[in-house]
């Protein structure tokens, strides 16, 4: 059933690339039609579906023992439902695009398709092929409707991308070459037992190849500068589920091929002894430093793009922390992550930028948009709050479990974590007072109680196409963070399956 | 040698033969009957009878897979052979179909018939397994080439393509021939096979190496690697565009082709290994690098043409069967690939008068099914998946990884050439951002015919098709 | 019946629904949703009882792998708080007659906060406890931004980054915890401390960390009461903030710390906290003294009695940080450490009474004299507005501690508590009540005495309404002062059971 989320977004690709030119509302309905299609697939196969889900398993490729293997595992599901979350959300926010359309939708859809098929996919080529797929069409979604230094903010994420993409291709040859050439299947080649000096390296080329795009400080210099650059609805699905493309790599396939790459290496140096501690400091550093440098931008897209990067960081020290809490914690993480930062995207690219057409938080600050645009000022305090972690949404539950997962294996990291996650507030509160809650520095101040008197900016009113994905995002975090089982009932068993190793981490 | 030893070696030359007699019967056609005519119904003509040529070259070859050889096995067949040979056919009837309405000679009739003798003497290339059967081959390829060139007659740029390329080539064929001589003198045959066998129990020694080295410098030449490149860009960048076109598809084909055939041969002496890695890694690395700074779209592709050059070479130099059916898989692809690129730059060439990046301007607005297929090959170039130029660097990659020869380069050379794939996506990209981001400066619909249009989806299709069953490909190609 | 809690946490927010749909009828919407509330929790509070333990009690599992349960229930403590923190809301509404703009989403918000509150002293399981305690912020944290006075700006700001940074450490310390642990039950903790098998656990799993989580734990608290040098977000945000906000800010927001304390990291830490008694005490003298010092030297009413709060609730940390005494045994000790106990948990609703009542007269005379509320701007207020004057009066004796109200029974039990339990910090800790002695005092003499500004002259004195409204809560402070045993019968119990599961 599941193997119909690509299928479906592929052909809702070419179809729309091919036969819809100069019929956009044709090509925006198909496209919605599409995802919800997408969508509607992942919910059934969400609450239908429990344990390993083999979906599809034909000869592909014989000679090299290349087989067309997709199946589905709680993470799976989890993810999946989140791309298709993602995708809607993303077709309703671009609905308002009038600029060539048919090829906008076709490339999102493609996109799509992509994201879907890494997350399903159980052999590696195949992995490897729609990893590669879904960062194709990002290019152009971000040079041809993007915004702020758009071919640069593209081209620098095409090339981070695909060096992040030659790291894992390498290992995986290596991998192929050494477990004798029969098989890219990753069950079987997860059995294989790789030699530990093997792992060595290959663990940290492939898990860092993985985490460039996951936004591994760093690495990460181009998310921000991507996401900034990208049109709402690719900024949606980059922070939403591409971003998680790499995350999912870093753990499906780095850490399950190669366990042994995150042992310690029988020396260290400052405390740092096995790639494991490498990476946790790197993840701790991207937490704390996405947020630092959120707390200083001016431009209300950036501030979001580097919070980006520290919530990555937190998945990948849920990751690092290599027991069950901090797994599960890592890749609800994942998926609070991409509704959240859809929302966010939304808000600050779509729902203010189309208004007022500029981001500055100085010139925002003028605009009085808590009165004038007041669904917008609220909408970010609820997804600040719970991009924030404020207890009741997705966001928390997730750090919640990543933090215990990291006490148990680095305590000195989790206070520094901590320290993140102060700043994490302090930047969302003072872009959220910047942007919206800003005192008229023109004018007299108006005592307080009173009603102000100057005139303010008239906006074009919220589109039921707005409102729609606004409710989607909004009801999926709420729902995670009031009853996290729903998703934990799936991936908890999921985490469980893992190599042995991968949860028995404890203490670094 | 006796009459029946003849008709031995027409069983497996029909196919040349043909060809040869097709560009005969162009000749006369064309300047017997068709001077009359205008320059673009003699093309026309010519074209379409060169094509029939292939096609009943490739017709007969495809009769006849099997395993064959005559003169002692001087000249072989087989099913890679077989392959490698029809795939020159197609290329050149490719080449010869989207060349129909470029504009750069009114002597269609010697062109078509020049381009039909070089097809030949690649196609020769491709099945000689003896020193003496390859270099006249090759000389009949390279001399075809040099006057193909120059074809553009009140093109100077053409003239010094053409002047590059002959010096360039003339240099090496003799380097090459210097080569072989030493090969003879040390084993005392001409034969590949018998040279193999020799140089496994002969001892190592300088005049070998120097045998070695001379031999590589030829015919890293003909594939364009580093450090005899320097016509690749200059002729790439002046030849008419189908000759450009041939040059970067067939011609390698069939040098990749005799390459594997010689390492075969020479790969017991040591020395030809670290040789074709040197060329490898050098051509990867500055192939890719000078690409990056090019602006013409043409120089762009002579640069990767380099760098894929480099590649190869790897699949080359780990000489198992995989490896070399890798190789295989790869010249072919790459050259189907080559020769649907310069279509492109063709057409657009033809409205712009110009291949610079910025004459790609605004391609998807002008012609969106023109730069879907550019966007095709040159992702295909760059190895995305699904295309076809994906799988085939996989398949390299993991045949030279597997080579018990490269257990000591392999990973190291290897992460070079997918470092250096990564790269190549920035220069492919600056092509494609012209076409598909910046709007365009003639907001005109680009004129492309319906031929032109309909080769070139049937190319993209075919790299997409391949790419997402590669299994065809291997069939095709076989590993033996 | 047994959702009570439930029903009571829900109740203002389906108000808050309710008000910030209606618009300018929000006040009364509100008025009358916190009265309900009120009267329910004195309903609750008077069917505790003398039982000492934990009654109302609901418990399901929420996500078991976590340890997170949904556990409600109240004994005295949390009885009592419900009544405060409904009490303070009441009396903050009625307060907040001149809001103008958005009076939707202004009492909305109150009542949330409402909400956030009643959860807070209800949850008996770290993850909901802690959902309360941050979302109760967010509705503070807009009501001081939307309607505060001119740097309301930078003074929300400092008050949420502030109470933020307190809470993740307490949130990273909980964590830990569950490490250690695997549950989060305030109760099932408590007693895992109460035997030392948490000391245990913590070190095996952590390694030697406890001392570092108490911290935590107490950063989280000490930043709400505050406990000084916490406390610089504090005199801020109460100026800034509407006065009508303030009262709910010093009434009832900044129990919790002390509430926390009490509940969760007294039992839990008490180890830890054992081993710093010297130091906190020290701090908690800080507090008391240095809080009252600088409520001298203010020249603005609001900032004087934000001080004072500092100050006040500084007698409370002092009797809690004193009692941080092994007990078992001598029955002196505990018969002192219950008195201390108890002063401080009567405190908690005194100061609570005394200070909202205070800032409440403040926001009617901040009415009167369009929004001055500098010491220097009156005087001789007595003459033109006499009853306002004698009511106002009440209030501040009561905040000064005179005997036969409120403020003296909980001051006096506190220092009969900690006299013999540490005498020193006591000692030092009379300073303070001399002090705020002088300013209550000065208060008095600068706006009520002297002569009268010819500004004022046309100042109206008190309507009868406003009479009425603010008559119960004077006789409340009143009887308070006269019978301590309506409060105390039923905090004593839960003292005495709270103190018997201590083990320090």
């Amino acid at each position: 059933m599941l193997a119909w989320t690509i299928y479906l977004s592929f052909g809702g690709a070419l179809l729309i690339a091919l036969f819809t030119q100069g019929r956009p509302q044709m090509a925006r309905a198909l496209a919605l039609v599409t995802a919800l299609g997408g969508l509607i697939l992942a919910v059934l196969a969400f609450f239908t579906q429990s344990g390993v889900a083999p979906i599809v398993d034909a000869a592909w490729i014989p000679a090299m023992g290349i087989r067309y293997t997709l199946s589905a595992d709680g993470i799976s599901r989890v993810l999946v439902l989140l791309t298709g979350f993602a995708a809607v959300a993303g077709v309703l926010f671009s609905w308002n695009i009038d600029r060539r359309v048919n090829e906008f939708f076709g490339f999102y859809l493609a996109l799509i398709g992509g994201v879907y098929g890494v997350f399903l996919s159980a052999d590696l080529f195949l992995f490897f092929v729609f990893y590669e797929v879904a960062i194709v069409p990002k290019y152009f979604l971000i040079a041809i409707w993007g915004s702020t230094r758009r071919e640069y903010g593209a081209m620098k994420l095409a090339l981070y991308s695909f060096l992040g993409s030659a790291m894992v291709l390498v290992g995986l040859l290596a991998a192929y070459a050494i477990s004798g050439g029969h098989t890219l299947n990753l069950a079987a080649l997860q059995q294989f037992a790789f030699p530990v000096s093997f792992q060595m390296w290959a663990f940290p080329l492939v898990f860092l190849g993985f985490a460039i795009l996951a936004g591994i400080w760093p690495l990460h210099t181009w998310a921000p500068t991507g996401h900034v650059a990208a049109p709402t609805a690719a900024s949606m699905l980059l922070a939403g589920v591409v971003m998680k493309l790499g995350a999912y790599g870093c753990l499906r396939v780095a850490m399950t091929l190669f366990p042994h790459g995150l042992d310690p290496w029988g020396w260290s140096f400052l405390g740092i002894g096995s790639w494991r501690a490498v990476f946790a400091l790197l993840a701790v550093i991207g937490i704390v430093y996405g947020a630092a440098v959120a707390l200083i931008q001016n431009d209300f897209k950036f501030v979001i793009g580097y919070s980006s990067v520290s919530h990555m960081g937190l998945v990948l020290l849920g990751l690092m922390s290599l027991s069950q809490i901090g797994l599960d914690g890592a890749v609800l993480q994942m998926f609070s992550h991409g509704v959240l930062a859809g929302l966010l995207f939304a808000t600050v690219g779509r729902i203010v930028y189309e208004r007022t057409h500029t981001r500055d938080l100085s010139a925002l600050s003028r605009m009085h948009l808590s009165r004038t645009l007041p669904f917008a000022a609220w909408l970010f305090v609820l997804a600040g709050m719970a991009s924030m972690g404020l207890p009741g949404f997705s966001g928390f539950i997730a750090e919640l479990q990543v933090l215990i997962g990291a006490w148990a294996a680095f305590p000195v990291f989790t206070v520094i974590a901590g320290v993140g996650i102060v700043v994490g507030v302090a930047y969302t509160w003072r872009a959220m007072q910047k942007a919206f809650f800003s005192d008229a520095p023109a004018g007299s101040s108006p005592s307080a109680l009173s009603l102000p008197s100057q005139e303010l900016h008239v906006f074009d009113p919220i589109t039921w196409a707005e409102k729609a994905g606004v409710v989607l995002l909004l009801a999926a975090s709420l729902a995670v963070g009031l009853a996290p089982r729903l998703l934990l009932d799936q991936i908890t068993p999921a985490v469980l399956a893992l190599p042995h190793t991968l949860l028995t981490g404890g203490r670094l | 040698m006796t009459a029946a030893a003849y008709g031995n070696l027409f069983s497996i030359l029909w196919p040349e033969s043909i060809l040869e007699i097709v560009s005969l019967v162009i000749l006369v056609v064309d300047l017997g009957w068709m001077r009359g005519e205008t320059t673009a119904t003699r093309m026309r003509v010519a074209s379409l009878l060169g094509s029939i040529g292939a096609v009943l070259s490739f017709a007969w070859l495809e009769m006849h897979v099997g395993i064959a050889s005559v003169m002692g096995g001087a000249l072989v067949s087989s099913p890679t052979v077989v392959a490698a040979q029809s795939c020159i056919l197609i290329l050149t009837t490719l080449v010869l179909l989207l060349g129909l309405s470029v504009r750069f000679t009114r002597n269609p009739g010697e062109y078509v018939a020049l381009v039909l003798l070089a097809t030949t003497g690649m196609m020769l290339v491709a099945a000689a397994r003896d020193l003496l059967i390859i270099f006249v081959a090759l000389e009949m390829l390279s001399l075809s080439l040099y006057v193909l060139a120059a074809f553009a007659k009140d093109s100077a740029a053409s003239a010094e393509a053409a002047l590059k390329y002959y010096l360039f080539g003339g240099m090496s064929a003799a380097f090459m021939l210097f080569g072989f001589s030493y090969l003879y003198g040390l084993t005392g045959t001409t034969s590949l096979s018998a040279i193999a066998a020799s140089l496994a129990i002969a001892p190592l020694t300088p005049l070998a190496l120097v045998a070695l080295v001379l031999a590589a410098v030829g015919l890293g030449f003909k594939v364009a690697a580093v450090p005899f490149h320097l016509w690749a860009p200059d002729t790439y960048l002046g030849a008419p565009a189908p000759v450009a076109a041939l040059i970067a598809s067939g011609s390698k084909v069939a040098s990749f082709a005799v390459l594997i055939a010689v390492t075969a041969a020479l790969v017991p002496a040591w020395g030809w290994t670290a040789t074709l890695l040197c060329m490898a890694a050098a051509s990867i690395v500055l192939g890719n690098l000078s690409a990056l700074v090019q602006s013409s779209v043409r120089r762009i592709l002579a640069c990767s043409a380099i760098a894929h050059a480099g590649y190869m070479l790897l699949g080359i130099a780990a000489h198992t069967l995989a490896g070399d059916q890798s190789v295989m898989t790869y010249a072919v692809t790459y050259a189907l690939t080559t020769v649907g690129a310069f279509g492109v730059v063709a057409i657009v060439e033809r409205s712009a008068g110009s291949d610079r990046l910025d004459a790609f301007a605004g391609l998807s607005a002008r012609s969106p099914l023109l730069a879907a297929t550019l966007l095709v090959f040159l992702l295909s170039l760059a190895g995305i998946p699904p295309l076809v130029g994906f799988w085939v660097k996989f398949q390299m990659f993991a045949a030279v990884l597997r080579a018990p020869l490269a257990s000591g380069w392999g990973l190291g050379l290897v992460m070079l050439a997918i470092a250096g794939s990564a790269v190549s996506l920035y220069y492919y990209l600056q092509v494609l951002k012209r076409a598909y981001v910046t709007p365009a400066v003639i907001s005109a619909p680009l004129k492309v015919t319906r031929l032109e249009l309909f080769l070139l989806v049937a190319i993209a299709v075919a790299v997409v098709l391949l790419g997402i069953f590669p299994d065809m490909l291997m069939q095709w190609i076989p590993a033996v | 019946m047994s959702h009570v809690l439930s029903f009571l946490t829900a109740l203002p927010v389906a108000g808050a629904v309710l008000a910030g749909l209606a618009g300018a009828r929000a006040r009364m919407i509100a008025l009358a949703v916190s009265l309900i509330a009120l009267a329910g929790s004195v309903w609750i509070w008077f069917s505790v009882g003398t039982v000492g333990r934990m009654v109302f009690v609901e418990r399901s599992v929420w996500v078991p792998d976590l340890g997170i349960e949904y556990h409600l229930g109240v004994d005295g403590l949390g009885a009592m708080m419900l009544v405060l923190a409904a009490l303070v809301t009441v009396i903050s509404l009625f307060a907040s007659r001149s809001v103008l703009r958005q009076p939707g989403l202004y009492f909305g918000l109150v009542l949330l906060l409402e909400a956030g509150l009643f959860g807070t002293f209800t949850a008996l399981n770290f993850f909901h406890w802690f959902l309360y305690w941050e979302l109760s912020l967010i509705p503070a944290f807009f009501l001081i931004r939307l309607w505060g006075g001119p740097r309301r700006g930078p003074a929300a700001t400092q008050f949420f980054v502030y109470t933020m940074v307190g809470s993740v450490a307490l949130l990273l310390s909980f964590l830990a915890l569950f490490v250690a642990t695997g549950g989060m039950d305030f109760l099932a903790l408590a007693q895992l401390a109460s035997t030392g098998e948490l000391h245990r656990l913590v070190e095996a799993h952590l390694g030697h960390l406890e001392m570092l989580l108490a911290c935590g734990v107490l950063l989280g608290f000490a930043v709400k009461v505050p406990l000084m040098p916490f406390h610089t977000w504090l005199p801020e945000t109460y100026a800034e903030a509407p006065t009508a906000i303030t009262i709910l800010l010093t009434g009832a927001m900044s129990k919790m710390g002390v509430y926390g304390l009490i509940r969760i990291a007294l039992p839990i830490f008490g180890r830890e906290l054992f081993a710093l008694r010297g130091e906190l005490l020290t701090l908690a003298v800080l507090t008391v003294v240095a809080g009252a010092w600088a409520a001298v030297v203010q020249k603005d009413l609001k900032r004087i009695f934000a001080y004072s709060s500092i100050n006040h609730l500084g007698y409370c940390l002092l009797a809690l940080f004193a009692v941080l005494l092994p007990t078992a045994g001598d029955p002196a000790r505990t018969l002192s450490a219950s008195a201390a106990l108890d002063g401080a948990i009567l405190q908690i609703f005194n100061h609570g009474l005394t200070a909202a009542t205070i800032f409440w007269f403040l926001c009617m005379l901040e009415e009167r004299s369009k929004g001055a509320l500098l010491l220097d701007d009156f005087g001789g207020l007595r003459k033109k507005v006499p009853v306002f004057c004698g009511l106002m009066g009440i209030a501040l004796f009561s905040s000064l501690g005179l005997p036969g109200l409120n403020g003296f029974v909980s001051e006096f039990l506190i220092f009969r508590g900690v006299f013999p339990l540490a005498w020193q910090a006591a000692t030092v800790a009379v300073l303070g009540l001399l002090i705020t002695a002088a300013v209550i005092l000065t208060v008095l003499q600068r706006v009520f005495s002297g002569p009268l500004r010819d500004r004022w002259s046309a100042m109206p004195d008190l309507t009868l309404t406003e009479r009425v409204a603010v008559a119960p809560a004077l006789v409340l402070m009143l009887l308070l002062g006269l019978v301590p045993q309506i409060l105390l019968g039923v905090i004593n119990p839960t003292v005495l059971h709270l103190i018997d599961g201590w083990r320090f």
